[in-house]
This record gives C-alpha cells, structure tokens and sequence, in this order.
C-alpha cells in the first residue's frame, strides 16, 4: 500500500484563516470494514475543538491517523495549509502533535523521570529533565515527584505523567482523548485549568469525550462522528446536551419503561457491613458497605471508575470471600464464605465488568462459553462429563432470545463485537432467571440498540421479581432503570436514595466524595459557569 | 601460609563463578527486555563446543573465544526469530534450542573428545601478580575473568546510566506502553537475545578453554540452568548476580573439598548442594517480596505481537 | 524489512494440521544437508533413520517401546501445559516413580510372586512421581517461586538420589559390587505381549493413558477446567475454578504419568534398579508433547515418529557410523520449526519492507 497521494490545492472547509492542522477526506479501514469513511476536521490555533461520538464511531481511529499511529487509505492531513504525511509517531510529534492517551503507555516498574525520558531527545536527561519537570509544575499546576515509581501514583498522578510528557515537547496541536474518564471532578478541574491556560497560550486542542457538559463547557467547536462519518459540525455552546446527544446517536433510541415506587417483595441481596481490604496497591478498600435490594427491585450503584466497584463485584459475586459469612445474604442466607458457583447454586447471577477475558473467554466459543458461567445451574455436566449438545442448545436459546449477531455457528467469543458479547453475557444469566442478579457496567462500550436491549431485558428480570444490583458509571442509565440509587466513592457506600427523590447534581457531588448532598460549591453537571470568551 | 590457602580457595570460586557470571549477565540483559531464554545450556554447550574446535584449529584462544561467542549467538538468532519475529511460546522455544544446541556440540566436539590443549594465559605482571594473599586473584587471572568482571560493570552502567538502557528496561517491563510510544520493542529485544547468546557461548568458551583445556560431551552439566536461576536470585541486577555466582561457585568448591575430605557424607548429597541450594535460594526471594511494583520484570515471559 | 503478525479471525483448520507435517519435512531437508556435510549420502540416511526401522518386527517393537514412555509422559505434561504450569521436571519425578516402584520390587524379592506386587509396584511408581511433582507445585501456589527452575533442578536432586540408593541401600549384595540391585522376581515384571520377550505391557498402559487423556481433556468439566485456565485465569476464577488447585492436580497428572512411566519402564525393560534408568525420557516427552500440540492422539503420533528417529539413530550409529548426537540435534530442530509454523495457523504473517517504524496503510 503506497502513501496516500498528494493533491495539488490543498483543501479547505470555511473561510478564515489557515486552519494550524486540517484532516480532509480521510478513509480507513481494515479489511472490510470502514472505520472512518471521508472525515474532515480543522482544527485552529487558540481552539479547543471536541470530537464527539459513541463507541466504534471512528474517533480513536482518526486520533491515531492523527498521530501517526496510523495511516488513512485515502485522504490527506494538512500541516499549515501544506499536506504531510505521518508514517509513525515521531514524525506527528516533529511537527508538534501532541497526545495524551485514555490509557496511559506507562511503565509501573520505572519512575515519572524514567518515564518521560523515555520519549525526550537523548541529550535531555538526568538533572536538566528534573529541572524542566519541576517547571513545569510550576507553571501549570501539574506537580510531580520525579522519583516515585508508577505504580504508586494514583490516576489522576498518572495522567499528568503524560500530559507533561505531551507539553515537553512543545506541542502546536494537544490531542486528548476521553481524559477524564479516570479523573474525579477535583482532578477534572485541574485538567481543565491546564487545557485553558494551553488554549491562551495559542496551541490548538483536540478534546476527545462523550461528556457532553464538559463538552460544552470547553469547546467552542464540535465535530460529531456517527459509524465513521461526520454527521455534524457545531459550537457545542449553542447547543443543549440533548441536541448534541441526539446528533452523537442518530434517530430515537427506544425508551425503556421501568418500574418505579410500586410495592416490592422481601429481602434477597444485601450487604451488611462488609469491610474487606485492599487486595493490592491499585485496588480500594471496602468500608464499612451495607445494602440491601428485594425482590423487584433495581439499585444503582454510581460512581466514578476506581472507587471500589471491582472490589464490590468480587465480593458479591464469590470471588473474593469475607471473614464475615453473615456480611453477603442471599435470599437470608449467609454465602460471605461461599464461592461463586456455590452462589449461584443459590440463584444468583453475575455479569463482570470485562467481557473479554472475565465474563467469556474470548478464545472459547459461545457453547463453551455458556458451560463455563452455567455449569452449576443447567444440566450441562453428567457426573463429571460435559454434554456438549446441552452447552450448544443452551448458547443458541441465549443467542436468539438476545439477537445477538455473530459469524458461524459457535465461533469464538473474541470475534463479536463489544454489544453483541455483552448482550450474550448478560443474556446467558438472565436466562437462567436467577432471583438475584449483580450486574457491573451493563452497557460499556455498547452501541445504543444493543444498550437498550439490555437495560429492558434487565427492567423486564426485576419485574418477574427478581433482586438487581446494577453498578454503573453511566447516571442516564442509572435514573432510567434504577428505582433507588446509591454513590460508591473511595470504598464507602452512600445510603440509597429513591431515584424520584434526588438529582444527577446530588448524585454527582456524592461521586467526588461530598458528604452533604446540600453543599453546592463544586457543581459536577448542573449549568456550567460561562466559559471564557474565545480570541478572534 | 594460610592466607595463601585461602586466596588458592578463593580463586577457585571465582574460576568457578565466571562461567555463571557469563551466562548470567547475558541472560540477565535478555530477561530485562522481557524475554526468557532457557536456550542458555544449549548455547552455552554449543559455545563451548565450537570454541574448544576453532582454537584447536587455529591455535588461539582468543579466536576461540570469539567462535564460542559466535556459536552462541548464532543459535540465540534463531531463538530470537522464533520467539520476537514469530511470536512463538518461549518455554517450548528455549527447550528446543537447549536440545538442538547439546545434539549440535555433540556433533562438532566428536572429533576432540579426549584431546588436551594449553589452557588460557593467565595474566602475569611482574611485582603485582606476586602480592601475597591478593596477587593471584586480582592480577593473576585469565581473560574470561576479567572480561567477565567487566561485563558486569559495563552492563550495570548500560542498563541505568544510558537512554539504550531504559529503553530496554522499560520494553521488559511493558512492551505494549513502550511500542505505543513508537519505540522498537521487537528489534531491542532481539538484540538483547542475541547478547544473551554471545555471553552464554563466552561462558561456554570458558569451561573448554581455561577452566578444564579440553572438550568432554555435557561438560556443562546444568549450568546454563543454574545461570538462569541466578538471574531470579539476583533480582535482575548486575551486581548480584555476579555475588549469587560466586555463592553457587563456593558451593561448588565446598562440595568438592568435602569430598576429597571424606566427611562421610553421601557424594551424591554433596553433589546435590547447587540444585537444592538454588530452590532454597529462590524460596528465601519469594519470602521476601515486596508487596508493591514487581521485582521481575513485568512482561517477563509473555508473547508480544504488535498490533497496528 | 519488518515482520508483520496479523492475528486471523479464526485459526487455519487446513494450516493446524499441515504444518507440523511441512515442519517435519523442513527438518528432514535439513537434516539431510546435515548428514551430506558428514559425507554420508542423504538417500541412504533416510532410510536408515525412517524407512528401515518400520521394516522389522523387532525395531517395530523397539518403536513401541520406546513411544509408550514418550507418549504416557507427554500426555500427563499436556494437562500442564495447557493450563499454562510449565512442568520441566518429568524427568525427575520418571525417577522418582521409578526408584519407589523399583523399592517394592526389591523389598518383596524372594517373597515367592505374591500377585499383588506388581499392581503394588506400579501404584507406588505413580504415587512417588505425584508426590515428587507437588514439591514444585506447592512452591509455586503458595510461594510463587517459579515452577520451570524448581521441577528443573529436582531433576538433578532425584537423580543423584537414585545414585545414592543403587550404590548404597538397594545395591545388590550378591553383585559383586555392581551399582544395580537385584534382579527382580518374574512377579515383579510386566508380563510380555507376544514372542521374543521385549514387548511388554507397559505399551498397552502407555495406549490407555493417551485414551484416558483425551476423554479428560475434551470431554469431562476438569478438562475444561484446564484448558480455561491456561487461555483466560480470570474467566476461570469467575467460572469458579480454583487455580490454585488446578496447579496441583495438573502438576500431580503429570507427576504421576511420569513416575507411573518410570516403573514401567524398570518392572517392563530393566527389571532391576541402576543409576541411570532413563535416556532422557523426560525431556524428550516434552518434545512431543509441543509436536502433538498439547493433544493426546497427536502426542501418540509425535511419540511414534520420535522414537522411529531415535531407533532409526541407533540404526544408523552402527550401519553408516552417523553419531547419535545427530538424532538429538534434528529432535531439536524438529521442535523448533514446528513451532515456529505453528504460528501461520494462528497469524498471517507478512514480511513487510520498510524501516521497522514504518507503517504502511493496510
């Protein structure tokens, strides 16, 4: 495959002034599938320009053509009005492309110095890198401790890693991508002090996000992507969350009719006091969590990523077991000493947050798949031995009572797409009708459709009276199918709120760790301040 | 008198500690880019092998030396191919070289089975070479030792004092951050098995050349493995490394004199102390591992294919 | 130039079998290069090394004596392997099974052929190679001490161990101070299949086992277990599956296949004990465990075509005076290449030109 060829003209968009980098045109795929199909996108000094859109939209496609990561099939990139090429990232970095990932390219094992030097010019190093660390901290507020090792450092440390990795090259263009999915609201309004100070500065960003608040309190331009096209350009100023949501997802998605405050059944899930350490460095502790759900009805755990959901799950679903047997009941039974499958022999169904690799085994096929969450609770083994036409038919009723779309006839789980996995994985327990079913992150990663599918077919469990714990960092989900709503920050559990009864603003304070739902100085998604007037 | 015992003693433990050292310190470079070898008795077997024939054949040891060297690293390419270039698994790649390598020394060694040579020069400066207590172990050496020693200061300062260095220590410990950030993980790391290979043929080249002067099939009788458990011992550092050798070589000689002593105690039991040794060695690390960050590192073992 | 895996979406059915065959052949070709350097015609080495052995009833016996041990030892280490333990120790704990089973034999000598000792013989063997196993099976789960240097230096310990014992303990006092101990009684030995008083029915347990192996693996949930565990630990643990525990049974499988394959080998062939009692079958049968590809009927061919290399070495050690270390070197080789086309069934690869940051459009 050659280089894409060049134009003679180069292209342009609106009129004004050169645009610092523009894309036009860019195609891409891989095989047979289009992951970006003709984009365009200019982005100008002093600016700071979102790309909007959902999962599998293209935009982490065309960051990384942005960055030399990747090289478009067709379609030029334009540096000051002039075409360039991006074989690989050093040639994006030497014409002042800056990135800084979602998922940081972070050694754990070397320290912040070590880490940064990794990708400076040989001559700066030692001393003289310190030196321009801590300058940097100073200016721009990121404070780093040159010899602590990676591992120690919490995320938001991490990403400033590399954000200061980014800025010591002196970068024209910032790209940034979903950077406060990691970051709790105080860190994200340090991120955003920075990005305006870089802004005023006359560098250009690029801010990857599906936030649409920061979004619109950020950026005065957008670009949304729908399934790899450009669907819509706009100042996200003039619009609402709503509009710009509508354009992100494209036609009406079908509303899910949940059930609120009507009568519900006994006790079947509940938590009482459960205190568990941190397994390891990175992971939260629990304090002190006490909940309990009853039959037909739905909890919403909120939070921001790294609060102590994982640690949660593992100790509901079995994984990790407590001291305490009486501190995990099901249905009033004490299963805090029980292992997982001895859970579920109890009714109880689980759903990881991970599919590739937890919830299914991505090598496996769908039948084998099916035999290794249902083993304990279908009739898939005979004194040992697997009835694997059993396992086939139970993976077939799955696929079809959940549509979900695959290649062949049993092929491996890895070859299905993020929605179509997860809607198998939480079909396979929904259809084993357990009485209690604990569900992290439902809709991760997954396209609109199969997302409602899901959340219906959850709505629909609760209804037949089943007890449903559903943890969940997305609060549209969790207002739309949750009758009650409780906050896990730092390891410790709000008291659950009827969802009628509070607001995304409560939610959200209790999300960066207020403890009074009343104090209003830090407000996390009610109306944004005015941002600051873009230069001319 | 004494003294001059204890500095005989102590020059046998090292003699008996550079081949360790060799092979070692290459094998320490190759797991620090993430990659385990346990091709090193096949390499160094082969090494010594080829270095034992190409000194034969020329006459001198320092070409055999280099053949040793080149032996090694020839057979440490095609484990690089296997296990970077195709991405196979590691544990089966290194036993197959570890096969290929004690069937190839075999072949090239036939013809000298039984055959003697001069052993290596030994170092000899007029004055120093004569101190009481020390002139032998510091200045008395062959070049092995020496060259050895220097291997671990020069690897020491490549590793931590170089932009090479941490760029190969930080592919070890994360190739997929470390290809993200567009650094060559799979050319580092074939690199570094290629130098794993050269030293473990070097360490081969030792034991034919100066530590026996003759060829004999199997001469390394498990020491690329024991090189290998070296590395773990050693935490993956230089120095410690060349500390765990001279601990094995002690034990070696330990057990030697015991039984010239006729303690009446099994030879077997005797001849047994460098394996158990080196389990119990290993047990007292897990003992005292660190509960944050890793010791090893990270990506240690694991097949990298770099997706585009 | 640059060397680009790219992952197929599902692995090649055609390539999963032809390609330890192409691999077999590259190392033929190679071999045969190999043997016209040493000045013997390849032609005449062929058929030395794999036509002449299949030939004769004796070397067709030889064959299946030498691939029973083979084939029981690599589908204990299958389990293993599949599950990601890296038991390089088989050799040992073949010792180790070897060595028990051989005390039996050597206690109850003279106790006029009670028909329990060979089923006692062959109990103990399997026990001891378990038991000889779990030392680094323990290490591993509890201490995280790496299993592959573990299993590997008790090789060494368990050798010197049997030394011990041939020349001390077990020796023989009516011979003449041989390292050996006694002969055993006739009850003491594996019967024999047919004429000629070599083939024994070490074979016929051998051929069991690999049965046995492949119903486990396939078909029952412990199989499953293992193999999980070996592609996606976490998926396991949600699964329920222990890996802790897994770590032990898969190294006492193996452990025990070994020691069962070490008293076969001292009650079938020997028929008493000596310091060496094994020429390498432990690490042989990790050979073929990685050329069956880590299933028991490929195991059974790759143990069939390792020991028609090894007879045909013998073969050709005498008759066109090639060394033996050859046969090793090409098993090496073998291994080497099959698995390095292993890989196209799971990847195509491409050499692309270009520096090696280079990206190109694909």
């Amino acid at each position: 495959m050659e280089a894409p060829r060049p134009v003679s003209a180069p292209p342009r968009l609106q009129a004004g002034p050169t645009p610092l980098f523009g894309a036009y045109g860019i195609v891409k795929r891989f095989g047979s599938f289009t992951a970006n199909d003709g984009v365009d996108l200019e982005m100008r000094s002093g600016e700071i320009h979102a790309l909007l859109g959902e999962n599998g939209a293209g935009k982490s496609t065309l960051m990384k053509i942005l960055y030399g990561l990747l090289e478009p099939s067709e379609g030029v990139v334009t540096h000051k009005g002039d075409i360039v090429r991006l074989p690989n990232p050093e040639a994006a970095r030497r014409l002042g492309i800056g990135m800084v990932f979602q998922h940081f390219s972070l050694c754990e094992n070397l320290t912040v110095a070590e880490n940064i030097a990794l990708v400076m010019p040989k001559d700066l190093s030692g001393r003289a890198l310190a030196d321009r660390i801590a300058g940097l901290g100073i200016d721009y507020g990121l404070h780093l401790e040159p010899d602590r090792p990676v591992w120690s450092l919490s995320a938001g440390e991490r990403q400033r890693i590399e954000i200061v990795r980014c800025l010591l090259q002196d970068p024209s263009l910032v790209i940034l991508d979903e950077p406060t999915s990691v970051l709790t609201p105080g860190e994200a309004e340090v991120l955003f002090t920075v990005l305006e100070r870089l802004r005023a500065e006359g560098r250009a960003l690029l801010y990857i996000s599906h936030r649409l608040e920061e979004v619109r309190r950020l950026c005065v331009r957008a670009t949304i992507l729908r399934a790899g096209k450009v669907v819509g350009a706009c100042d996200p100023r003039e619009e609402t969350a709503r509009s710009l949501a509508a354009m992100m997802v494209g036609g009406a998605v079908r509303a899910v009719t949940a059930r609120r405050g009507e009568a519900v059944g006994r006790e079947r899930l509940a938590l009482d006091r459960l205190a568990l350490p941190a397994p390891g460095l990175h992971a939260t502790a629990l304090r002190d969590v006490s909940l309990r759900v009853a039959g037909g009805e739905i909890l919403g755990i909120a939070g921001i990523a790294g609060n102590g959901q994982a640690e949660l799950f593992a100790a509901l679903s079995g994984e990790t077991r407590v001291a305490d047997p009486e501190a995990v009941r099901l249905d009033g039974k004490g299963v805090g000493a029980l292992g997982i499958n001895a859970r579920r022999g109890l009714g109880a169904g689980f759903v990881p947050e991970e599919r590739n690799g937890h919830a299914a085994a991505p090598l496996m096929s769908l039948s084998e798949n099916a035999l290794l969450a249902r083993h304990p609770t279908a009739p898939l083994t005979r004194f040992g031995l697997l009835r694997l036409a059993a396992a086939r038919d139970l993976a077939r009723r799955v696929i079809e009572a959940f549509d979900v779309r695959k290649a062949g006839p049993d092929p491996a789980a890895g070859t299905l797409s993020g929605g179509n996995l997860q809607k198998f994985v939480v079909g396979r327990e929904i259809l084993a009708e357990p009485g209690v079913l604990v569900i992290n992150q439902p809709t991760w990663g997954v396209d609109a459709a199969a997302a409602a599918h899901i959340r219906q077919a959850v709505v629909d469990l609760a209804a037949r009276g089943a007890a449903i714990l559903v943890i969940s960092q997305d609060l549209d989900e969790l207002f739309e199918i949750a009758g009650s709503i409780a906050v896990l920050h730092d390891g410790t559990l709000s008291p659950a709120v009827p969802t009628g009864e509070t607001s995304r603003a409560a939610i959200g304070l209790l999300m960066g760790g207020s403890r009074d739902p009343a104090d209003s100085g830090r407000r996390h998604d009610a109306a944004p301040a005015p941002a600051p007037a873009p230069p001319h | 008198m004494t003294l001059d015992i204890v500095q005989m003693v102590l020059v046998t433990v090292l003699a008996a500690a550079t081949p360790l050292i060799l092979a070692g310190i290459g094998e320490l470079v190759a797991e620090r880019s993430g990659v385990l070898n346990l091709g090193v008795e096949g390499m160094m077997i082969f090494g010594a092998a080829v270095s034992f024939a190409v000194a034969m054949q020329t006459g001198s040891t320092v070409l055999g030396a280099l053949g040793g060297a080149g032996a090694g690293l020839a057979l440490a390419a095609l484990f690089g191919i296997l296990t970077v270039g195709l991405a196979a698994n590691q544990v089966a790649s290194g036993l197959s070289l570890t096969i290929l390598g004690l069937g190839l020394s075999g072949l090239v060694g036939a013809g000298y089975v039984g055959i003697k040579r001069d052993p290596a020069p030994h170092l000899a400066i007029p004055g120093l070479t004569d101190l009481p207590g020390v002139g032998r172990l510091l200045f008395g050496q062959d070049a092995f030792v020496y060259t050895a020693v220097a291997l671990v200061a020069a690897v020491s300062w490549f590793l931590w004092r170089t932009r090479a260095g941490l760029t190969l220590r930080a592919i070890g410990d994360d190739p997929v951050a470390t290809h993200a950030l567009g650094l060559k993980v799979r050319r580092v790391r074939f690199l570094a098995v290629l130098f794993g290979g050269a030293c473990a043929g070097l360490g081969g080249a030792y034991l034919a050349l100066a530590y026996t002067p003759f060829w004999s099939p199997g001469m390394t009788a498990g020491r690329g493995w024991i090189a290998l458990a070296l590395v773990v011992f050693a935490s993956w550092r230089p120095l410690r490394v060349a500390v765990g050798a001279l601990l094995f070589g002690g034990a070696t000689v330990l057990q030697l004199h015991a039984q010239a002593a006729g303690l009446g105690v099994p030879g077997q039991l005797l001849s047994a102390l460098p394996y158990l040794a080196t389990i119990l060695a290993l047990v007292l690390l897990s003992l005292g591992r660190r509960q944050g960050g890793s010791l090893a590192p990270a990506a240690l073992g694991r097949v990298f294919t770099p997706s585009r | 130039m640059r060397l680009d895996l790219v992952p197929r979406t599902r692995r090649s059915a055609v390539l999963d079998i032809l390609s330890p065959a192409l691999a077999f052949v590259a190392a033929v070709i190679v071999g045969g290069l190999a043997v016209a350097a040493l000045g013997v015609s390849p032609g005449a080495a062929f058929v030395t090394y794999f036509v002449a052995p299949l030939s004769e009833v004796w070397s067709l016996q030889e064959i299946a004596l030498k691939a029973a041990p083979l084939a029981l030892i690599a589908s204990g280490l299958a389990f293993c392997y599949r599950a990601n333990v890296w038991n390089i120790g088989a050799e040992g704990q073949f010792v180790a099974g070897g060595l028990a089973g051989g005390w039996v034999g050597v206690a109850t000598h003279g106790m006029g052929g009670l028909p329990w000792v060979l089923p006692a013989m062959l109990v103990a063997g399997t026990l001891a190679g378990a038991a000889y196993a779990m030392i680094p099976a323990v290490l591993k789960v509890r201490l995280h001490v790496s299993e592959i240097l573990t299993s590997l230096m008790l090789v060494y310990v368990a050798q010197l161990l049997l030394d011990y014992m041939v020349r001390g303990p077990l020796r023989d006092p009516a011979g003449y101070n041989f390292p050996q101990s006694v002969g055993f009684d006739a009850a003491a030995r594996l019967p024999y299949l047919m004429e000629g008083e070599t083939l024994h029915a070490g074979v016929l347990v051998a051929v069991l086992a690999v049965g046995l192996a492949t119903v486990v693996l396939a078909r029952t949930l412990f199989g499953f277990e293992v193999r999980v565990v070996g592609v996606s630990p976490r998926a396991a643990r949600f699964a329920g599956f222990s890996e802790a525990r897994l770590t032990l049974a898969v190294f006492a499988i193996s452990g025990g296949a070994a020691g069962l394959a070490g008293i076969v080998e001292v009650a079938g062939k020997i028929g008493q004990l000596q310091p060496e009692i094994s020429p390498g079958y432990g690490f042989t049968a990790i050979i073929v465990a990685f050329l069956g590809r880590l299933s028991p009927p490929g195991i059974l061919v790759a143990a069939l075509v390792i020991a028609l290399t090894t007879i045909g070495g013998e073969g050709a050690q005498i008759d066109l005076k090639l060394p033996l270390d050859l046969t090793r070197a090409f098993q090496g080789l073998l291994l080497g290449l099959v698995l390095g086309a292993d890989v196209f069934a799971g990847y195509h690869v491409r050499i692309v030109p270009g520096g090696p940051s280079g990206r190109t459009t694909s």
